[in-house]
């Protein structure tokens, strides 16, 4: 047995010459390889007027390099069961796919070949962008994703790059060019912009020689550095999507929080966790469905990012029940805020993030997942061995400031999609 | 990797332990052969809502304990109810493994079933049974399999029908969680970093108390041959229109199976037969006969296949969404056209290769974690039996072209499949 992460992970991160990172994690879960490319070309990096192009380059990258067709490609994936998935946030686009140990180094082959010259045929990009208009219009008749796409625009104003829509809109689509793909790709695809991150049934050295080999004589230069701009005051704004023939209304309900950066983040991770995450999704959970019996869903999410990311509450409700729960959800805001949390709360909640972290890194997936992060934020690729420390350090004081920053009810935005006023309700 | 240990303790309940020292975690499943195949009409539903109520607290565990008491560990935990099956899971530390097994067996014996907690979770159930109907993709599936089936209980949903969930009662969940949940109805499973032989002490000292329960026999209506094309047609608001084709599928232990999930690796790309994981997300399927056929000439944005092992002979589905203003006649005309190409000359010698070897490499990739081997040693022990899982690999090997074309031809007829549309209409 070799590579065990019984006592924590144990990376190796090299810098390639011409400013790639790779960074590899040998482990006995299986012969397999969780391979992943993470550039920083996400959506804040679009044209203003080009909202969706970094979403959308992610359908087209891998249909057709200088030298291998769209065909050639599904040749090499196909053939080896491995399918390619292509994600994009705010800052990131990342290339990650799963093959077998003995196919690693032609996947890595193919991988490296897509990220580096795609031609962006013009067929391709006619049939990939009749295919992203569907997917937006079927988003458009969910309410999950209405509810969620307009809180966004209610934090943080829908010109930010946090508050746009990922996959733009129809209108933005339909005028996305070739040019608009090689402009994107020629600005932010680059060795510098590049994490490698390789998980798996693999000696770290002989990860990073074929990484090495991939990339060999690749030298651009990025441009196009950006900022993220400065968020605006939360406006405090609820608005309602009608959607009079859905059977549930969705709510999502937040707040801007706090920069991944900030020294308070391990403190904010654990009040969110007591507000949304503990059990079966913290004290909303136990009030809007354990004790209402409101809703199968209620329970909040804290993603920050380089800028303050967003607190989000998200739940489904019968449309009858729509005030109900918001008033239930202002009220257990407003408490945590005002209140702070018990003794015991504190207690479970930091022995359980703790105690979850080797479960945080339990495939390769997740353990590349992982190392991004480690990689992006720069936590240091002992971070989680130093964590357990880190969160054992946060105190409730800590926990209850984190709570009386954000939690503020009149604060907050709100938007419900669903047959909301239909039904006289709310 | 280990062999998986079995193991029956005196009361009947099956033991299931494979150590696996790759990461300092435990997996612990509790797996009950009753799903909502074996539920009678006016009590559709009741497997599933018996799951939740398993989470509100049992005589030692008050409802207000049962959260923290995994937590304490780094824990997670879950359970899912399908057709055929009811299972609990939980993955923590490893330290964990005795509470684990202290919860399992104080749900197995030991459920509350408080009053006021079964309505409470009515509601619940409800909202979760609304949230399902927002998506119209999930909406012609109910429609789709309910039509496909006219005896069988696969054929409602296994959340129940809305009117059952309204009216049954505390009574009737308590009975059927004490007839069901008995030792010799269930198989405890075990993975990770731990020792066998004190995951065996740990399972007598915590289940070895617990009466055998009653033996029980499956005894399900037989579904009579059809004998024609079933359609259904749901038009409602929405935005995008959907296409679901129903065949009967063999069960797991048909000689069809296997050539069945190589055929539908062919068409729409091999998932592996993980159902905790495998049908998340997009398979491989670029170079599939109807990704290619469907997506690439811009009838579809996406297709995706469905065939599942299960106890008795459940569905092969095929489900499309038609690109924005492509008519679902014409989307239909082109699934036809390559269903009867299939069916008249199979696949390519090329195609059931590609297959093979994609179906190999996934059934590795959904095996990555304790939590995924633990469910795929527990599901195949529930749902098919003891050894199943062992000659996968090889039954997939052992695969031809000609039974994947033999199946193709009797298996995909026309007169034999429910056809669904979901055609959107602009709101009035």
């Amino acid at each position: 047995m070799t590579a065990t992460v019984e006592g924590g992970l144990s990376p190796v991160r090299r810098l390639l010459d011409n400013g790639v990172v790779v960074i590899a994690q040998e482990t006995a879960f299986s012969p397999a390889v969780t391979i992943s490319l993470a550039f920083r070309a996400g959506s804040l990096y679009e044209p203003a007027d080009r909202t969706g192009l970094a979403w959308f380059l992610g359908r087209v990258i891998d249909r057709g390099t200088t030298t291998r067709p769209a065909d050639a490609i599904a040749d090499g994936f196909d053939d080896r069961g491995v399918a390619l998935k292509v994600s994009t946030n705010r800052h990131l686009t990342t290339m990650s796919c799963t093959c077998l140990s003995e196919d690693f180094g032609d996947v890595l082959g193919v991988l490296a070949d897509v990220a580096r010259d795609p031609v962006f045929p013009h067929e391709e990009i006619d049939k990939r962008r009749a295919e992203t208009i569907t997917v937006i219009r079927q988003d458009q008749d969910n309410p999950g994703v209405r509810a969620a796409e307009a809180l966004q625009a209610l934090l943080y104003g829908d010109a930010h790059p946090y508050g746009r829509p990922a996959k733009g809109r129809i209108a933005t689509v339909e005028r996305f060019t070739r040019e608009d793909l090689l402009a994107h790709h020629a600005a932010r695809f680059a060795p510098s912009t590049l994490t490698v991150v390789v998980a798996g049934d693999i000696r770290p050295a002989e990860a990073a020689k074929q990484i090495e080999a991939a990339f060999d004589g690749w030298h651009t230069a990025p441009s196009g550095e950006r900022d993220v701009p400065p968020v605006p005051r939360a406006s405090g704004t609820r608005i309602a999507i009608e959607m009079p023939d859905k059977s549930q209304s969705d709510i999502a309900y937040g707040f801007t929080s706090i920069s991944r950066f900030d020294p308070a983040y391990c403190a904010h991770w654990m009040m969110n966790t007591i507000l949304g995450q503990f059990g079966l999704g913290g004290r909303l959970a136990e009030n809007i469905r354990e004790r209402q019996g409101m809703a199968y869903y209620a329970f909040s999410s804290f993603d920050p990012s380089v800028g303050p990311g967003p607190l989000v509450i998200r739940a489904g409700v019968d449309p009858a029940n729509v005030a109900r729960a918001l008033d239930a959800i202002d009220a257990e805001v407003a408490a945590l805020g005002r209140d702070g949390a018990t003794e015991r709360e504190f207690l479970e909640t930091r022995q359980f993030l703790i105690g979850s972290i080797p479960r945080m890194l339990e495939n390769n997936a997740s353990i590349a997942l992982f190392l991004h992060a480690v990689e992006f934020f720069g936590l240091g690729l002992d971070y989680d061995r130093r964590l357990p420390g880190l969160l054992g350090a946060v105190t409730i004081a800590d926990v209850n400031a984190a709570a009386a920053s954000v939690l503020d009810p009149s604060r907050a935005c709100a938007a419900v999609a669903g047959p909301t006023f239909a039904r006289g309700d709310a | 990797m280990g062999k998986v240990r079995t193991a029956r303790l005196d009361n009947g309940l099956t033991v299931l332990i494979k150590e696996l020292h790759t990461a300092p975690l435990v997996s612990v499943w509790c797996w009950y052969r009753v799903g909502s195949g074996d539920e009678q009409p006016g009590r559709t539903g009741v497997s599933h809502w018996v799951e939740h109520m398993n989470f509100k607290g049992t005589v030692r565990i008050p409802r207000d304990e049962m959260k923290g008491i995994v937590e304490k560990f780094g824990g997670t935990w879950n359970g899912y109810t399908w057709i055929d099956q009811t299972t609990y899971l939980e993955t923590a530390g490893k330290d964990a493994l005795d509470t684990l097994l202290f919860i399992e067996a104080e749900r197995m014996a030991n459920g509350l079933y408080e009053p006021a907690e079964c309505e409470s979770e009515r509601t619940v159930i409800i909202s979760e049974l609304q949230g399902g109907e927002n998506d119209p993709d999930q909406l012609l599936d109910t429609e789709v399999t309910a039509s496909a089936f006219r005896a069988h209980p696969y054929r409602h949903p296994t959340i129940g029908w809305i009117d059952d969930l309204r009216s049954m009662t505390r009574d009737d969940l308590y009975g059927h969680y004490r007839r069901h949940y008995v030792p010799t109805n269930a198989t405890l499973v075990v993975v990770g970093a731990v020792d066998a032989e004190t995951v065996l002490r740990g399972a007598e000292k915590h289940f070895g108390s617990i009466a055998p329960g009653v033996p029980l026999v499956r005894a399900r209506a037989h579904e009579p041959r059809q004998l024609g094309e079933r359609r259904v047609r749901i038009e409602r608001e929405g935005t995008t229109a959907y296409l679901k084709y129903a065949w009967h599928a063999p069960s797991a232990t048909d000689a069809d199976f296997f050539p069945m999930l190589v055929l539908d690796a062919g068409l729409t790309g091999a998932k592996g037969m993980n159902l905790w994981t495998s049908f998340r997300g997009v398979p491989p399927q670029r170079k599939a006969r109807l990704y290619g056929a469907l997506v690439e000439r811009g009838l579809a944005s996406a297709v995706s296949g469905s065939l599942i092992a299960t106890a008795e002979p459940f569905l092969y589905n095929v489900s499309l969404t038609a690109m924005e203003g492509v008519p679902l006649a014409s989307l239909e005309d082109a699934t036809d056209a390559e269903i009867a190409r299939v069916r008249s000359s199979g696949l390519t010698d090329a195609e059931v290769a590609r297959a093979k070897r994609q179906l190999r490499a996934r059934l590795v990739f959904e095996n990555d974690s304790v939590t995924n081997v633990a469910h795929q040693v527990g599901y195949f022990e529930t749902v098919v039996g003891p050894g199943y899982l062992d000659a996968v690999a090889d039954r997939v090997r052992a695969v031809t072209a000609e039974q994947v074309a033999d199946v193709a031809a009797r298996r995909l007829g026309s007169d034999t499949r429910t056809v669904g549309w979901f055609k959107p209409v602009a709101r009035t």
